[in-house]
């Protein structure tokens, strides 16, 4: 018999139980298999109930956030291994409301998504056959960083301030949204700057960091808010010593 | 259960079935062509999660002076091997320009010159370099580009995790699907004057694959089950280096910035079938730029001279890109790296990346006109979920982002065209839709004591697809799987449900999915057991040429029930690329006369 | 066990976890973020301090000889003490963020973020032996 671990799957069956326990299950403790693979070997082989969520199996869907071992993953790229002898507990993403087992609802943060305007905005808008808007690499790599986000959730789950303040526009949104003020292409920055003031939530990041900390793809949220509270800063002084300047 | 599905039946003017790439940009085509108009995007995964996302290399379009848009065209075409639709194709390189550049205005971050330009890479089967990219994350950026832009359109409303799972065609046209939305388990059918089948690939069918877990043929099944044949399904494209066990694609951008295949002596076994001598740096159409099929097709021989290397997980040839450097490595393949590091825990940078063939992409798919237009009133598709034909018998990489916005824009404009004709619901749609809720209920969520785990029977079905539908095939195993399938199909009657909840099924989505996949899966070898030739990724031992006098034509296959699948032939149209010798790593022979 | 809500058919019936009291426990990250709340009670009393020392300053030198007295208690010195200490605590905190608000480049390299905070820790340390230089020339 080869090597096994064991791995306690939170479950939450809406429709027969009232709150989420745990089940434990063997799995064989394959060196090449991530947390994600033994998921699957569950649901194929040992309980075809188990509900989460994945598709690319390669880190760049967003779709396999959860929890293991208390910390927040994608477990397409979380190796079984790294846990031996285990066991490796999974639960789903905290902060959110649990649908079942291991899949949470994030329609909050597609709502907030929209809201902050992530698309490019301009004045004058020059048709595509003009030519496209020249950007110097040097151009593109201001806001590349915040252009990696692959909506996963997962600094969300690991924020304090969202999972205290629910309202709170929260790490990704707010990097996508200086993602395209800090494109060159980009004229929106004023519209943006109105919708994200309108929530006191921004104010109560004092800078926990952990947003930045567990983003798996290195997009420093936690950057991106700092940047933006600077600039709303800048604006509110500049209202308030020059009030005649607001366009 | 009282509630019946009109009550509340939702109404738009175009659907798409789908929000990857082709589906995005279909659906703000359609706003652009009318604002009023109001479109669904019915998709089983958030969109940004659609598996454009992980396309790495770059999508094609001919930007850069000394390039010509004849030049793309005619890589296109010698790289399908003469099967595309040469008026398709001319169509499909005069307007990629136009909307990649469209791309760029809504913000994707195309990797740029110093001068701020957009820039290029060579890419296998091209003769020119016009590939544009991203890095190496291009489907990423090009999808969530279209996803967030595709925000600012009021008209668009968005079915997210709705599953669809049958096609409303009364009087002779569509107009509507059933789907299961995830999150509550309601049936509900959702009704419109166009759809738009926007669902990507199938390569789910086959054990080895770069695909995504939701990559299921979805589409392609329910056109199928609709009366609309499916085209070419016989060319599935293997993509030369994937990571053996977990299938990820290492891009072709890592040939293209100059990495060698090796096998396990440390040579560059592509010299040995007739695809060039090595040189140092990368050529154009040579060596490891030759197309796919070719390349995955030197593989296999390989592996009979037992020149491969073995591996846990079957045998494999080398990637090394060591040569490159780590600033190139990490400037222009960072994803290369980070996956090779995180799921082989190989550095490129130092190490030799094992690689083998996989199962990638699909040149068939629904069969539609170069409007995107099906045979079936009210039906559309793009994307690789349909068959224009612009890829012929092997796609040429980093023709098929493009082609999502080519003909997505396309099918989107020609649905809303045809949306505004407006013309009523037919009576009986309502009583379809209470049948689809019957049988999805008797079949599946009601059902106990199935004797046939899902696991099981796809895993059947995947093995006997590699055995008799992979990189080589004969009659004999091709027969082979054909009985194999319809077997299969059978046993899936019996198929075994645990799962019989309403919230978040993901087990009645497996076994639906499966049931689509048993269809790709006949189509296929329908297709392949009837072209009796060798032509691009369809490799036929006992068939080994290729035969311009009987198969110049395109493959149609349809559904009939309680028989055998029928298959016929359209012929494929010449404009101006008379049917020659695939050429590659030496100089082409003068064109033939005529 | 909470007896739960019924299920509905069609209406999902999601579970919301209570964050724990306790959640600020589990990360030093967290923990810290929790100080920094606190600290604001801190704060608070420093700003009081400051209002009984003006309403002294106005009070005449009696009034504030005897505000001064009331200082030296061992509980204000301490409370003090604690304030100065979270004071600190936010100093190094908005230092190390700086780097993060502001992507400093040179020739078009991103600056390492310790260099975008140094000038910040040698501000403060020019401010502060002023400060110290100030204050030892009087007395
Ligand atoms: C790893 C990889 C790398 C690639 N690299 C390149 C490259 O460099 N260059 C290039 O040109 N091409 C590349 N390709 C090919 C290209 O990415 C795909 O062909 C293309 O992205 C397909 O897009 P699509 O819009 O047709 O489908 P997808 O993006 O796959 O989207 C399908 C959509 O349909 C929905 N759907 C499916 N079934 C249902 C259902 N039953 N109900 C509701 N919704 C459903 C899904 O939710 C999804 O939104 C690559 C492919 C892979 C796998
Ligand atoms: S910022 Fe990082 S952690 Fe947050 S959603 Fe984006 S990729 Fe995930
Ligand atoms: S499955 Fe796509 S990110 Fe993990």
């Amino acid at each position: 018999m080869a090597e096994t671990i064991t791995i306690e799957v939170a479950r939450y069956r809406p429709e027969q139980e009232g709150e989420p326990a745990l089940q434990s299950y063997e799995v064989p403790l394959n060196k090449d298999w991530v947390v994600l693979d033994a998921l699957n070997h569950i649901k194929d082989h040992v309980d075809g109930s188990l509900s989460f969520r994945w598709s690319c199996r390669m880190g760049v869907c967003g779709s396999c956030g959860m929890t293991v071992n208390g910390e927040p993953k994608l477990t397409c790229a979380t190796f079984l291994s790294h846990y031996a002898p285990g066991p490796i507990r999974v639960e789903p993403l905290k902060n959110f409301p649990v649908v079942r087992d291991l899949v949470i609802e994030m329609t909050d943060f597609m709502e907030k998504l929209q809201s902050v305007k992530p698309w490019i905005v301009r004045q004058d808008d020059p048709a595509p056959a003009k030519g496209e808007f020249l950007q110097t690499p040097e151009q593109l790599d201001e806001f590349k960083q915040f252009s990696m986000c692959i909506n996963c959730m997962i600094c969300y789950a690991a924020c304090p301030v969202y999972g205290l303040d629910p309202q709170f526009v929260g790490p990704a949104a707010i990097a996508l949204a200086q993602r395209y003020n800090q494109d060159s292409r980009d004229q929106g920055e004023q519209e943006r700057m109105d919708v994200l003031s309108q929530h006191e939530g921004i104010w109560g990041c004092t800078f926990v960091g952990e947003c930045t900390e567990v983003c798996p793809k290195d997009v420093d949220p936690a950057g991106a808010i700092q940047q933006y509270k600077l600039a709303a800063t800048k604006e509110w002084f500049k209202s308030f010593l020059m009030p005649w300047s607001k366009q | 259960m009282t509630d019946s599905l009109s009550s509340e039946m939702p109404s738009h003017d175009v659907l798409l079935v789908g929000g990857g790439g082709a589906g995005l940009r279909a659906a703000i085509a359609v706003s652009e062509v009318d604002p009023n108009l109001s479109v669904a995007v019915v998709s089983k995964v958030y969109p940004m999660r659609s598996h454009t996302v992980s396309a790495e290399g770059g999508s094609a379009a001919v930007i850069k002076e000394g390039d010509s848009l004849d030049e793309h065209a005619y890589d296109t075409i010698s790289g399908g091997d003469w099967m595309c639709d040469q008026d398709a194709v001319e169509l499909f390189v005069n307007e990629a320009p136009g909307e990649m550049l469209q791309l760029e205005h809504w913000g994707c971050p195309w990797s740029r010159e110093p001068d701020g330009r957009v820039a290029v890479r060579p890419f296998g089967g091209m003769k020119k370099e016009r590939t544009w990219f991203a890095a190496d994350k291009t489907g990423f950026h090009m999808l969530h580009a279209l996803f967030q832009t595709s925000l600012k359109y009021r008209s668009i409303a968005r079915y997210d995790e709705w599953f669809v799972t049958r096609l409303l065609v009364e009087d002779g046209r569509v107009q509507g699907v059933v789907a299961i939305e995830l999150m509550t388990g309601k049936i509900q059918a959702i009704t419109a004057k166009s759809v738009i089948i926007c669902t990507g690939g199938c390569g789910k069918v086959f054990p080895f694959t770069t695909n995504a877990n939701i990559k299921n043929g979805d589409g392609m099944a329910l056109a199928y089950r609709a009366g609309v044949p499916l085209k070419d399904m016989e060319f599935v494209q293997y993509h030369p280096t994937g990571l053996p066990f977990t299938g990820i694609l290492i891009t072709e951008a890592s040939r293209a910035e100059g990495g060698f295949l090796l096998n396990k002596d440390g040579y560059r076994y592509l010299q040995d079938y007739d695809l060039g001598t090595p040189q140092p740096k990368p050529v154009l159409r040579s060596m490891e730029l030759g197309p796919r099929d070719r390349l995955s097709q030197a593989f296999m021989k390989e592996l009979e001279k037992g020149r491969t290397l073995e591996g846990p997980y079957g045998p494999y040839v080398h990637l090394d890109l060591t040569h490159l450097g780590k600033k190139i490595i990490d400037t222009k393949l960072p994803f290369v790296r980070e996956l090779c590091l995180k799921y082989e825990n190989i550095d490129p940078v130092s190490e030799l990346i094992p690689v083998r063939p996989v199962v990638h992409y699909m040149m068939g798919g629904v069969h539609t006109d170069i409007q995107g237009a099906t045979p079936l009133a009210g039906l559309f598709a793009a994307g690789e979920a349909a068959c224009v034909s612009i890829n012929g018998a092997n796609r040429l990489g980093s023709n098929s982002l493009t082609e999502l916005l080519v003909f997505g824009g396309r099918a989107g404009r020609a649905a809303a065209e045809h949306a505004l004709q407006d013309k009523p619901l037919s009576a009986g749609i309502e009583a379809q839709a209470a049948d689809e809720k019957k049988r999805l209920e008797r079949e599946f969520l009601h059902k106990s004591g199935g004797t046939e785990p899902i696991a099981g029977l796809r895993g059947e079905m995947q093995s006997i697809m590699e055995k008799s539908a992979g990189i080589y095939r004969t009659g004999t195993l091709l027969e082979e799987a054909q009985a194999k399938v319809a077997e299969l199909k059978e046993r899936f009657r019996q198929v075994a449900i645990q799962d019989h909840s309403h919230t978040f099924n993901t087990e009645l989505t497996a076994a639906l999915e499966l049931s689509y996949m048993l269809d790709v899966a006949e189509a296929v070898v329908e297709c392949a057991l009837h072209r009796t030739e060798s032509r691009g990724a369809h490799q036929r031992i006992d068939f080994p040429r290729r035969d311009d006098e009987r198969f110049l034509a395109h493959s149609l296959v349809s559904h009939r029930p309680d028989d055998r699948p029928r298959v016929e032939y359209l012929p494929v149209t010449i404009t101006r690329w008379p049917p020659g010798e695939r050429v590659y790593g030496r100089p082409a022979a003068p064109a033939p006369p005529g | 066990m909470k007896p739960s809500t019924a299920y509905r058919q069609y209406h999902p019936k999601w579970y919301r976890t209570r964050v724990s009291t306790l959640w600020w426990s589990r990360k030093w990250s967290y923990l810290k973020f929790m100080l920094r709340e606190l600290s604001s009670v801190f704060v608070a009393c420093y700003v009081v301090i400051l209002l009984l020392q003006l309403h002294a300053l106005r009070g005449g030198p009696d009034a504030y000889q005897g505000f001064q007295d009331w200082l030296k208690d061992p509980w204000l010195v301490i409370l003090n003490g604690v304030s100065f200490l979270f004071v600190l605590f936010h100093a190094v905190t908005w230092f190390n963020l700086t780097p993060k608000a502001m992507a400093v480049r040179l020739r078009g390299k991103r600056l390492p973020n310790v260099l975008v905070a140094a000038p910040n820790y040698v501000a403060w340390l020019a401010v502060s032996a002023l400060v110290v230089f100030l204050l030892t020339r009087q007395g």
